[in-house]
């Protein structure tokens, strides 16, 4: 039977993991990571898993051994945040190009300097293009659910990518809320078992893991890597209706509230979801057509399907929780416009920088964005590009 | 073995190889700039050129060298430089058929 509790992110992780039991989990602790894999091994100590726990020197460690893990035939899980992503660089992109199917989870944290322990998602967003599958989530539950699925995601034979679990440092990872964990069984029934591909201790069946690839084989490799991108668009929403079958709970490429009618759209990732909701009700009551979406799957990009939702809105406001210094705005409003624009869709596009460092966003502020959008509606003209919302002029 | 004009739908995926034993399909010979020459009659079979080979292209028989496997063979020199007698002799690669 399924329970429920009152668990903030990191532990409803750690029971994911705990529940997945991997072979082998390797990290290093980074805030605000950090619980997830002290509660994870805790279990390890207590028996509770068959899980190898790897302590290391780094995180660059940590994703090497993780590699090395998963090619030696092995489920590999891990977790970390901010700089320590930042030093698994070199070898989270050798995790994508190698196809191993290691599922982590990242605590959204601001990258420094100037040091910041607190969220934003300019960790995650820079390894945009390091080859895995980026799956936001709002809440501990989200957080719980999609390292779930990122296991049945990652492991699927046509994708054999890593994917990445994220959810917001402190606001997600150490709040409390309810979420509904699943019986043991029920989720190592989801998951199923373990099959590994060109293991390296299957010694009858000897393999050479990363040989030198030279201008001769190595654009042919990442050709390969677009089409495991592209069969993930296709699994992703299998694993999510499967998913939904076994326990109850809906997931897509992105999560769509009063949306369908709405003129002004506003688009934001994992737990500012929230807030936007609530102001959504508030304008929707004082008769103002106003809608969110909220992506779930930055990674492969669902451009098509987002410009279909987003086809007939009059303005789109988009809200980054991290920049792209000197591109056009923020990572997910550059993505967007550049899906709008390829999908014909006319609506107008602003983007909001906010949050940067953990910096609060209110309900007021986004009701001034929705406001920012309804005078763009209204006089049709976008009076700025890119704003950095909360920010001391 | 992948041929070598294979398309990216036909070859193992992560850059994998998949084939044991494959480096004697790399011939490693076409690098090679001075060729070594050995002359019989000074060579004592002290098998250290054997022994020391980085490319194992010593050809031995019977316990007696008989000569390299210029398939593999880079023409590092390691052999003439470890022979006890110096009955090896690198020569550049435009001229080692004399």
């Amino acid at each position: 039977m399924s329970r429920f509790e009152a668990m903030d992110g990191n532990t409803a992780t750690a029971e994911a993991m705990r529940q997945v039991n991997p072979d082998v989990v390797a990290a290093y602790p980074i805030t605000p990571q950090t619980s997830t894999v002290q509660t994870f091994s805790q279990f390890v100590a207590d028996g509770e898993v068959d899980t190898e726990f790897i302590r290391v020197e780094s995180e660059h460690s940590a994703m090497s051994a993780c590699i090395g893990a998963s090619a030696a035939g092995g489920r590999v899980m891990t977790a970390t945040s901010a700089n320590g992503l930042a030093l698994m660089w070199e070898m989270v992109y050798i995790a994508a190009s190698n196809r191993a199917p290691i599922v982590m989870t990242v605590v959204n944290r601001a990258l420094s300097g100037p040091i910041n322990i607190h969220c934003d998602h300019s960790d995650s967003m820079g390894t945009r293009d390091a080859g895995w599958i980026q799956l936001f989530g709002e809440n501990p539950q989200e957080g719980y659910d999609n390292a779930i699925q990122a296991v049945r995601i990652a492991e699927h034979e046509d994708v054999l990518l890593p994917v990445m679990s994220m959810y917001d440092g402190f606001i997600t990872s150490h709040g409390l809320e309810r979420v509904q964990i699943e019986d043991d069984e029920a989720v190592r029934d989801f998951i199923g078992p373990f099959t590994a591909h060109d293991a390296l201790l299957d010694v009858d069946n000897p393999v050479t893991y990363g040989p030198l690839d030279f201008y001769d084989f190595y654009m042919e490799h990442k050709r390969q890597q677009v089409e495991a991108m592209k069969y993930a668009k296709r699994v992703i929403p299998e694993v999510a209706a499967d998913f939904e079958k076994h326990f109850g709970r809906r997931y897509g490429f992105f999560d769509e509230y009063r949306l369908d009618d709405a003129e002004l759209a506003l688009v934001v990732l994992s737990s500012t979801a929230g807030t936007a909701r609530s102001v959504v009700d508030s304008l929707r009551a004082q008769g103002l057509k106003v809608g969110l979406l909220k992506p779930r799957v930055f990674r492969p990009f669902p451009a098509e399907e987002l410009a279909d939702a987003l086809r007939d809105k009059i303005v789109v406001g988009v809200m980054d929780r991290s920049d792209s210094f000197g591109a056009l705005g923020g990572p997910l409003f550059v993505e967007l416009s550049a899906a709008l624009k390829t999908y014909d869709v006319s609506a107008k596009m602003v983007d909001y920088v906010f949050g940067l460092g953990g910096r609060d966003t209110t309900p007021s502020q986004i009701e001034s964005v929705f406001r920012d959008l309804a005078e763009m509606a209204e006089t049709g003209e976008i009076k700025q590009l890119v704003t950095y919302l909360g920010v001391r002029e | 073995m992948v041929k070598l004009n294979a398309g990216w739908r036909e070859i193992p995926i992560g850059g994998k190889i998949v084939d044991a034993g494959n480096a004697r399909e790399y011939e490693t010979g076409s690098w090679r700039a001075t060729t070594p020459v050995v002359d019989q009659e000074e060579c004592i079979n002290c098998l250290l050129c054997w022994i020391l080979c980085p490319d194992s292209s010593i050809d031995v028989k019977d316990e007696e060298m008989v000569g390299f496997h210029l398939r593999f063979c880079k023409g590092c020199g390691i052999c003439a430089e470890i022979c006890p007698v110096d009955a090896i002799e690198m020569v550049p690669e435009t001229e080692p058929e004399e």
